[in-house]
């Protein structure tokens, strides 16, 4: 048993220590500094765009979990879901020559896209399900996104604690054909849990990249400014890695 | 004037130790990453306890990295070293395939695997008789080390990049080859348990064959026998 003991206690000053340094300012660079180096070896070659899975009908699963947020407090949203979310609005603004205010009609007929994917949670469990939108690079490019954009931000209509969500990619998986604006799940209107009436889908990160209840798109130069300034809701309160593709 | 050869190449033993240190922390922070979802799944998906094969305990914050629950932290930890980890193991093979290290030392013999040699191999290690004429390691040891180097180590990062939405995206065939991201994942674990068996094998096996000398030669090389 002492044995026992002194292998524990050699572990848990182990860990103690670990949990020391990773409070440091150079363990925060050098995470930063792991997350780009995966980030380029998931981007090695450049030429080829890489694509998530995809899986036939048969695949998919018989219960898609609503995780984080699972409706929108308040009035407001449940008179809007009464009502069909016929009055809900997206609006696409910041760095774009063109903004625009978009009603869930205008989403449903944009070109569509139909894809059957897997949805992976940061915490393990992962999911797959049918979703129709339309293409994000067809939006932007209706926006008509002015050159020195280089972040689009997602702006959530559900919040914690008064602190609205929101979450942010890059250009390159912002205009990646995968990346959707989803208003149907398995052929329905997205359950509630799910993020109705609109979700962006962005299939190569982990399922925080996806927010729900969308109600803006903004295209900016740099995140410093958007909530503390590390680009999405759980990366600024939490220390989520900004690149979710690990 | 030559200088007389060392038992373990400099690449060897900085390898082993960057290593050491690298699964270490690995498993720790992993085991804290488990803490988030602590169950296990066969095939793509999988989130109801009914589906699940295996329900994991809770890991206590000593085995863990960092020592309280984190999610956050843990990934930072093996996001970190998992790199540090897998272009350490690359540089080894390669290393390991010019100075001739794994040719030597860790390549077997049909007939060693016969069923009466492996026997007399483990009544030998049981009776704690460690002596391996003219090679550098006997037949177990270079299974044990084989093993781990060419089946367990590739395994876990293979099985990490399909759990990588983006990794995974990269090499879209190695999802199948695993039969899924959550069986991926789930041979992700058993791997890591590999892994920490083969830990406590090894240095219960270091202490009983005069650990001072062991680790002395692992950090300065030692002498050729």
């Amino acid at each position: 048993m002492k044995r026992r003991n002194l292998l524990v206690a050699m572990a848990a000053a182990f860990t103690a220590g670990c949990s020391k340094i990773g409070d440091t300012a150079l363990f925060g660079a050098l995470v930063d500094g792991a997350e780009s180096w995966h980030r380029g070896l998931h981007r090695i070659g450049g030429a080829r765009i890489t694509m998530a899975p995809t899986y036939s009908r048969a695949d998919v699963s018989p219960y898609f979990r609503g995780n984080g947020n699972r409706t929108v407090a308040g009035d407001g949203y449940s008179a809007a879901q009464a009502e069909g979310f016929s009055g809900w609005r997206v609006a696409v603004s910041g760095l774009v020559a063109n903004p625009m205010s978009l009603s869930l009609d205008a989403i449903r007929d944009l070109p569509q896209r139909i894809q059957i994917t897997r949805h992976d949670c940061v915490e393990g469990w992962s999911a797959i399900g049918e979703w129709t939108g339309p293409q994000l690079s067809v939006i932007l490019e209706a926006a008509n996104v002015l050159p020195e954009a280089r972040f689009v931000v997602f702006r959530c209509a559900d919040d914690f604690s008064g602190t609205p969500y929101y979450e942010s990619c890059d250009l390159e998986d912002a205009l990646h054909p995968q990346t959707i604006v989803a208003h149907l799940l398995n052929g329905e209107p997205l359950p509630v849990e799910n993020g109705a009436p609109l979700r962006l889908r962005l299939e190569r990160q982990l399922g925080y990249k996806h927010p729900k209840y969308l109600t803006g798109i903004e295209l900016v130069s740099s995140l410093d400014g958007i909530g503390a300034g590390k680009g999405g809701y759980w990366e600024d309160v939490a220390g989520y890695q900004w690149y979710a593709g690990i | 004037m030559t200088r007389p050869k060392k038992r373990h190449a400099l690449a060897t033993r900085i390898w082993h130790w960057v290593n050491a240190l690298s699964l270490i922390i690995l498993f720790m922070s992993g085991l804290n990453i488990s803490n988030a979802h602590p169950r296990l799944y066969w095939g793509e998906w999988g989130f109801e306890r009914e589906k699940a094969w295996l329900e994991l305990p809770r890991f206590p914050g000593w085995a863990t990295i960092p020592d309280y629950y984190s999610l956050a932290a843990a990934r930072d930890w093996h996001i970190i070293f998992a790199l540090v980890f897998a272009f350490g193991l690359l540089a080894f093979m390669l290393i390991s395939l010019a100075n001739r290290h794994f040719r030597r030392d860790l390549v077997t013999s049909p007939r060693e695997w016969r069923p009466s040699a492996i026997w007399a191999d483990i009544r030998a290690h049981l009776r704690l008789k460690f002596d391996h004429a003219g090679v550098k390691f006997n037949f177990l040891q270079r299974v044990a080390y084989g093993g781990v180097i060419f089946i367990l180590l590739p395994l876990m990062i293979f099985t990490g990049i399909v759990m990588s939405p983006g990794g995974e995206a990269m090499l879209p065939f190695l999802t199948d080859v695993f039969g899924g991201r959550q069986s991926a994942r789930s041979l992700h674990f058993i791997a890591a348990w590999a892994l920490f068996a083969f830990f406590v094998v090894h240095v219960a096996l270091v202490l009983l064959s005069g650990p001072i000398k062991q680790m002395r030669d692992m950090i300065t090389g030692g002498r050729e026998p």
